[in-house]
C-alpha cells in the first residue's frame, strides 16, 4: 500500500516534470527551430536560371549541391560571392554544384550583379518566394550543404569566409 | 434621442442621490438589526427610488443604443457608467437577497462617485474602429462590468465590516488604511468637482510643445497649468504659466489632472475632518451599530462567489473568444488583459485564504477592499497611464 | 502506520480529524471546544500522513494549499510588474529593445531591459512559475478529492453527540416527537433533500455535487495549461505574416504550398462626418476615424502536385473580403488582416525629352519590380537602364547602393541614345534629383508619373491547441459555476437521550441554510437551533 502510493507519486511527478521540461527547451529553442532540419532532405525545388535552364536539386543526387540564398542588396551577400565563385571553379570538376537561390528580385538587377560580380554558377530567381517558403529563410545569407544524397548536412547564416568556403565544399565533395 | 439619452442618465443620477440620502434615513430611524425581513417606510421609499433611478438609466443605455447603433460600451464614459449601472443592478438583486438598507448606504454613493467619474470623459457617441466592430467585444465588456460589479458589493459590505470592527479611539494601521480608503473615495470626489469647476468656468489654454519624438505638438489644457509639457509655451493669454516643467515621457496633462484631483481631494478631506472632527471612518461608526458582522462578512463572502464566475466568463473567457477573432490570438499580454489577470488571481487567493487557511472576517474584508483597488486601478489607470490596445480616448 | 478504529467500528484512514462515518472528534484540534473545523470533513489529507523520501517532500510542498497560494500571488506580482513599460513586442520597431529601453525610460528602462522584463511572460522564470501552479493544481487536487469522496460517501445518518454540538447551526429541543419528524422528512424531501432515516435519526442532505466543482475547475484549468504547452510543440502553432500587393498571388507559408492567396484590392474607409451624423462630434475631436481594413482576397488551392519554384496550376477555392473581425478560414487556417501600406510605388514614367527644345521623344514606363534592360522608342531612341537601385541611398563610400529590394526611393542609372548621340548620355536619375556624371547631356529623361499600389499584411494563424484550451475553459466555468452556485447543505434531525438534536452544515450561505430551517420546523414542536458563531462573536461584542 504505502509502496504502490511512493510509485504513483514518483509516476504523477516524473510525468509532470517531463512536461515542464519540453515545455521549457521548446520555448527556449523556439527561435532557432529551422523549418529544414539538418539530417533531413533538403526540400525539392526546380527554378530557372538567367540562361533559361531549368534546375532541379532532385536531379543534383550523387553530387554535393552548396545552395545559398542571397539578395542584390546584402552586403554580406555581396562579400561572399567571389569566395564562392573561386572555390566554384576548383570543385565543380569534384563533384560539387552551386546554386545561388536569389530572393525575389527583378531579372535586370540579378543580372547587373552577376556580371559586376562576373559570377560563373549558375543563379535562379525564386520570384513569388516558393522556395524560400519551402527552406523558411530568415536572414539573408543562408547557406544550405546538401550531400549526395540529398540530406541537409549543414546550415549557415552569416558571411563566409573563403576557407569556410571551401571547407563546405570538401564536407559534400562525394 | 441623443438628447433623451443624456437626460435619462441625469435623472438617474439625481434618483441615486436621493436614494442615499433615504437610505441614510433607514437607518437612523430604525432600530432592528438588519438582519429581519421587515424594512421601514424610509428604507422602501430608499428602495422603490433606486430601482426607478436604475430604470431611467437602463432607458438611457437603451436610446443611446438605439442613437448610436450599437451598444454603448465603446468609450470610456460608457463604459464606466455601464459599470456604475451595473452596480446599482447587482445591489438591487442583494438587497432583495439580505434586506439590507446600510448596504445601500454605502453602495450607492460608490455608483454616483463612479458615474460622476465617467461623465467628466468625453460623452459623444462615437463611431467604433474596426476592431471593435465585434458582437463578442460587446458581450465581453458588459459581462466584465457585471461581474466587476457584483465584486465590487463585497467591497461595500467589506467596508462595513471595517468600519465596524476596527477600534477609532486609537490611531493605528488599521484606522490609517480605513481611512486611506476613504480619502481614496474623497479624492475621486475632488476630480469630479475640480473638472466640473474649470469645465464651468470654461477654462481652456493651449501650449507649443516638443514631444519625446522631438517634434512640436499642440496641447489644449482645461485645468490651469501646474506641470506644463515639456518646453511648453503657453499660447492663450491671461492663463495660468505653468509652475513646474515636466519630462517629454511623462504626459504633463494627464499629470496635471492628478495633481488638481489630489488637491479637490485634501481640500474636500481637510473640510471634511474640519467638521466631523474625528475621521471619517469614525464618524461612519455609528451607522453601522446594529448590523452582524457575520452578517456582512457572509454578503461580501457571497458576493464575490456570485461574481468570480461572472467575471471570469466576461474578463476572461469572453474577452478570449473577442481577441481571437479581432486580433489573430486570444491572449497577447497587453496590459489590460494582465490586469484582468491579476485580478483574478487575486480573486483565486482571495478564495482559497477563505476556504482552506479560514481568513474569514476582517482579514477577508481587507481583501475584498483591495480586490476593488485593483478592478478600480484597472479600469482607471490601465487605461489612462499604461495605454494598450484597450486605452480609449482619453 | 495504523489506521484509527473508531468507537462507532469504523475504520479510519491515520491521520484523520473527524470519524468518517459518525462523525466523532479522533484528534482534537481545537483545545477550547469551540465549533469544529468542517474543511475536508475533518478526512485525512494524504499529503500529511508521513514524510519520508523526497519525492514525498516534493509532494507534501505542492500539495499545500499555503504554496499553492504563495504562488498565485507571486505570479500576480510578477505579471503586474511586466506592465510598468511595454513589453518587447509593443515597441516600435525603429530601433533595437537593447537601446530603446534606455532612450525611452532611462535609467528604469536600462534596468527594467536588464533584468529581462522586456520579455517577461515568456521568460524561463515565468513560465517555471505558472508550471509550479499547473504541479500545485495536479497535486493540490488529487490529495483533497480522493479522502473527500471517501468521507462523503461513508458518512452514516446518525451522529455522534460530540460531532452534533459542535456544528454551527445546533440546537435542543426536548419535546419534539415522532410526528415532527414525519413532517420534517416531508418538508425536506419537499425542499429536494435527499433524506436518509436510521433508527428514527434523519440527514438530510442537498447538492452534495457542489463540493466537486473546485476539483471540476481545477481539471478544466490543467487541460488549459496542457493546451498552453503544446503551443509549443512545432507544428501546432502557427504565426506568421504575409505582405501582399494588390494583384499580387503568393504561397500561404505553411501549407505546404498547397494554398495560395490573391490580393485583388485593399480599401481603408474612414468614417464621413457629413454621411454618419450622429458621429460628428466624436470625429471632429478625433480627426479621422477608420472605419474599414479590408483586403479583398481570393484563395487558390493548387492542383496535383508540385515542385517549390514551378509554376503551380491553381484552382480557385473562394473569394472573401478579408477584414478585422472577419478572417478568411480553410481547413485549419485563418488569414487576419493585420497591416497595410498604402501607396507603395509600382511603376515610373519618364519621357526622354531634348533638353533645349523640350521635345520627347517617347515615353517609358519602369515596372519597377521588374524593369527592362532596354526600351526601344523606335527612329533610333532608345533608353537602357544601367544600373537600378530600388531603395536607394549613397553608402559609405559614396556609391550608389540599395537598402532593400522595395522600390521605396527608386533611382536609376539610364543610357539615352538618340539619334544625335547613338553612343548613348548616361544620367543618373532618383526622385527630385539628377546627375550628369559625365557632362552636360543634350537629352534629359523627365519625370512624368508614378502609379501606386496598396499593400496588405495578413497574419497566417494555424492553432491546433484551440480546442483543448476551449475544453479547459468551459470545463473551469461548469467547476467554478458548480461550487459557488449551488452549496452542499446537510441537516441532521436525531433522537439522543429523549430530545431531538437539530445540526445544520453547509460550506457556504449559512443565511440561506437557515432560512431553509426555519421553514422546515414552522409550525411544529422543534426549535430554531442556533448559530453557535454568532452567539460566540455577540458575546464578545457586548450586543
Amino acid at each position: 500500500m504505502k509502496k504502490r502510493r511512493l510509485i504513483m507519486r514518483t509516476l504523477i511527478l516524473f510525468i509532470l516534470a517531463a512536461a515542464v521540461a519540453y515545455t521549457l527547451y521548446a520555448n527556449l529553442t523556439k527561435d532557432n527551430r529551422m523549418k529544414v532540419e539538418v539530417g533531413k532532405q533538403a526540400p525539392d525545388f526546380v527554378l530557372v536560371d538567367m540562361e533559361g535552364e531549368k534546375h532541379k536539386l532532385s536531379d543534383y543526387k550523387g553530387q554535393g549541391v552548396f545552395l545559398n540564398f542571397w539578395g542584390t542588396w546584402c552586403k554580406p551577400c555581396e562579400a561572399e560571392m567571389p569566395y564562392i565563385n573561386n572555390q566554384y571553379n576548383h570543385y565543380k570538376d569534384k563533384g560539387v554544384q552551386v546554386l545561388a537561390v536569389n530572393v525575389s528580385e527583378s531579372e535586370l538587377a540579378v543580372n547587373h550583379f552577376i556580371e559586376r560580380k562576373k559570377l560563373d554558377f549558375p543563379t535562379v530567381i525564386d520570384t513569388d518566394g516558393q522556395v524560400q517558403a519551402a527552406y523558411g529563410i530568415n536572414p539573408l545569407p543562408a547557406t544550405f550543404l546538401i550531400d549526395k544524397d540529398g540530406k541537409v548536412v549543414k546550415y549557415h547564416t552569416g558571411t563566409l569566409t573563403e576557407a569556410m568556403v571551401r571547407e563546405f565544399m570538401e564536407k559534400i565533395k562525394p | 434621442m441623443a438628447a433623451l439619452s443624456s437626460n435619462l442618465l441625469y435623472i438617474a443620477f439625481i434618483l441615486y442621490l436621493v436614494a442615499t440620502l433615504f437610505f441614510g434615513g433607514a437607518i437612523k430611524a430604525k432600530n432592528n438589526t438588519g438582519e429581519k425581513k421587515s424594512t421601514n417606510r424610509w428604507g422602501k421609499i430608499a428602495v422603490v427610488v433606486t430601482i426607478v433611478g436604475f430604470v431611467s438609466q437602463v432607458g438611457y443605455f437603451i436610446t443611446r443604443w438605439i442613437a448610436a447603433g450599437h451598444a454603448p460600451v465603446s468609450n470610456l464614459f460608457e463604459f464606466t457608467t455601464f459599470f456604475g449601472m451595473c452596480l446599482v443592478g447587482a445591489f438591487i438583486v442583494i438587497y432583495f437577497i439580505y434586506r439590507t438598507p446600510l448596504l445601500g448606504l454605502f453602495t450607492m454613493p460608490v455608483a454616483i462617485l463612479v458615474i460622476a467619474y465617467a461623465s467628466m470623459f468625453p460623452r459623444d457617441i462615437s463611431p467604433l474602429i474596426p476592431a471593435l466592430q465585434s458582437d463578442w467585444l460587446h458581450i465581453h465588456v458588459t459581462t466584465a462590468a457585471l461581474g466587476e460589479a457584483i465584486l465590487a458589493i463585497s467591497f461595500a459590505a467589506g467596508l462595513i465590516y471595517l468600519v465596524k470592527v476596527i477600534d477609532q479611539s486609537k490611531a493605528s494601521k488599521r484606522t490609517f488604511w480605513l481611512e486611506t480608503v476613504m480619502f481614496g473615495l474623497v479624492t475621486t470626489l475632488g476630480f469630479v468637482l475640480v473638472s466640473s469647476l474649470f469645465s464651468a468656468m470654461d477654462y481652456k489654454a493651449e501650449f507649443n510643445w516638443i514631444d519625446k519624438n522631438d517634434i512640436e505638438a499642440n496641447m489644449e489644457y482645461t485645468m490651469p497649468a501646474i506641470t506644463g509639457p515639456h518646453e511648453g509655451e503657453l499660447l492663450t493669454s491671461g492663463k495660468f504659466e505653468p509652475l513646474v516643467e515636466m519630462p517629454a515621457m511623462i504626459n504633463a496633462k494627464k499629470m496635471n489632472s492628478v495633481i488638481w484631483s489630489f488637491i479637490g481631494g485634501i481640500i474636500l478631506y481637510g473640510l471634511l475632518r474640519l467638521i466631523l472632527r474625528k475621521r471619517i471612518s469614525a464618524a461612519l461608526q455609528p451607522l453601522v451599530k446594529n448590523i452582524k458582522l457575520d452578517f456582512v462578512d457572509e454578503i461580501s463572502y457571497r458576493s464575490v462567489l456570485i461574481g468570480f464566475p461572472v467575471f471570469t466568463l466576461g474578463a476572461l473567457i469572453f474577452a478570449m473568444i473577442w481577441a481571437q477573432i479581432a486580433w489573430t490570438r486570444f491572449w497577447g499580454w497587453d496590459p489590460k488583459e494582465v490586469w484582468a489577470l491579476v485580478t483574478w488571481l487575486f480573486y483565486a487567493a482571495f478564495l482559497h485564504l477563505r476556504l482552506s487557511k479560514g481568513w474569514h472576517g476582517e482579514k477577508s474584508a481587507w481583501l475584498a477592499v483591495i480586490g476593488f483597488v485593483i478592478i478600480m486601478f484597472n479600469l482607471v489607470a490601465v487605461n489612462l497611464v499604461i495605454a494598450g490596445l484597450h486605452s480609449y480616448a482619453g | 502506520m495504523k489506521d484509527v478504529k473508531c468507537e462507532c467500528g469504523h475504520v479510519n484512514p491515520h491521520g484523520t480529524v473527524l470519524c468518517e462515518a459518525c462523525g466523532k472528534v479522533l484528534v482534537e484540534e481545537s483545545p477550547d471546544k469551540s465549533l469544529l473545523d468542517m474543511r475536508y470533513e475533518g478526512s485525512a489529507r494524504r499529503s500529511q500522513t508521513y514524510n519520508k523520501t523526497i519525492v514525498d517532500k516534493i509532494w507534501n510542498f505542492f500539495s499545500s494549499v499555503k504554496v499553492g497560494v504563495w504562488l498565485i500571488v507571486i505570479t500576480l506580482v510578477a505579471s503586474a510588474a511586466g506592465t510598468i513599460l511595454p513589453q518587447e513586442m509593443y515597441i516600435p520597431p525603429t530601433m533595437p529593445a537593447e537601446e530603446y529601453y534606455e532612450d525611452q525610460y532611462g535609467w528604469f528602462g536600462k534596468l527594467y531591459y536588464e533584468l529581462d522584463f522586456n520579455n517577461l511572460y515568456s521568460s524561463w522564470w515565468y513560465l517555471i512559475l505558472i508550471a509550479m501552479i499547473g504541479i500545485s493544481l495536479v497535486i493540490c487536487s488529487l490529495d483533497r478529492v480522493v479522502p473527500l469522496y471517501k468521507a462523503l460517501k461513508a458518512q452514516r445518518v446518525t451522529r455522534h453527540e460530540g460531532f452534533l454540538k459542535r456544528q454551527r447551526l445546533f440546537g435542543i429541543s426536548e419535546n419534539g416527537d415522532h410526528d415532527d419528524l414525519a413532517v420534517v422528512k416531508q418538508r425536506l424531501q419537499a425542499k429536494r433533500y435527499h433524506v436518509r432515516e436510521e433508527n428514527g435519526d434523519l440527514l438530510a442532505e442537498k447538492n452534495r455535487f457542489s463540493r466537486w466543482g473546485p476539483y471540476v475547475n481545477h481539471v478544466g484549468l490543467i487541460i488549459f495549461l496542457i493546451g498552453g504547452m503544446l503551443r509549443f510543440v512545432p507544428g501546432m502553432y502557427i504565426d506568421k505574416v504575409l505582405w501582399l500587393r494588390e494583384g499580387e498571388t503568393k504561397v500561404v507559408p505553411e501549407t505546404d504550398g498547397q494554398y495560395y492567396v490573391a490580393n485583388e484590392k485593399f480599401i481603408l474607409e474612414n468614417y464621413d462626418k457629413d454621411k454618419d451624423k450622429t458621429f460628428e462630434a466624436a470625429i471632429d475631436r478625433a480627426g479621422m476615424v477608420v472605419k474599414n481594413y479590408q483586403t479583398n482576397a481570393v484563395l487558390y488551392k493548387r492542383v496535383g502536385p508540385a515542385i517549390p519554384g514551378e509554376q503551380p496550376e491553381l484552382e480557385k477555392v473562394k473569394e472573401h473580403k478579408i477584414r478585422v473581425n472577419q478572417p478568411l478560414k480553410f481547413e485549419s487556417f485563418a488569414l487576419y488582416q493585420v497591416d497595410y501600406k498604402l501607396d507603395e510605388l509600382n511603376t515610373m514614367s519618364f519621357s526622354l525629352t531634348n533638353k533645349e527644345s523640350g521635345k520627347a521623344f517617347g515615353d517609358i514606363k519602369v515596372n519597377l519590380y521588374d524593369p527592362k534592360p532596354k526600351y526601344d522608342l523606335g527612329n533610333g531612341y532608345a533608353v537602357e537602364v544601367l544600373s537600378f537601385f530600388p531603395d536607394f541611398e549613397f553608402s559609405e563610400n559614396g556609391e550608389p547602393t540599395t537598402k532593400s529590394r522595395i522600390p521605396n526611393n527608386p533611382a536609376f542609372v539610364f543610357k539615352m541614345i538618340s539619334p544625335e548621340v547613338p553612343k548613348g548620355e548616361t544620367s543618373f536619375v532618383a526622385i527630385q534629383q539628377t546627375i550628369e556624371p559625365l557632362g552636360d547631356n543634350q537629352y534629359k529623361m523627365a519625370f512624368k508619373g508614378i502609379e501606386t499600389k496598396n499593400v496588405t499584411a495578413l497574419t497566417v494563424r494555424k492553432d491546433l491547441t484551440i480546442w483543448i484550451i476551449i475544453i479547459g475553459g468551459i470545463l473551469f466555468m461548469i467547476g467554478v459555476i458548480q461550487g459557488a452556485y449551488w452549496n452542499h447543505r446537510r441537516i441532521w434531525v436525531q433522537n439522543k437521550n429523549g430530545e431531538v438534536w437539530i445540526a445544520a452544515h453547509t460550506n457556504k450561505n449559512w443565511y440561506g441554510l437557515k432560512k431553509e430551517i426555519e421553514s422546515t420546523i414552522l409550525e411544529t414542536k422543534l426549535i430554531i437551533p442556533d448559530d453557535q458563531m454568532q452567539k460566540e462573536r455577540n458575546d464578545k461584542e457586548g450586543v
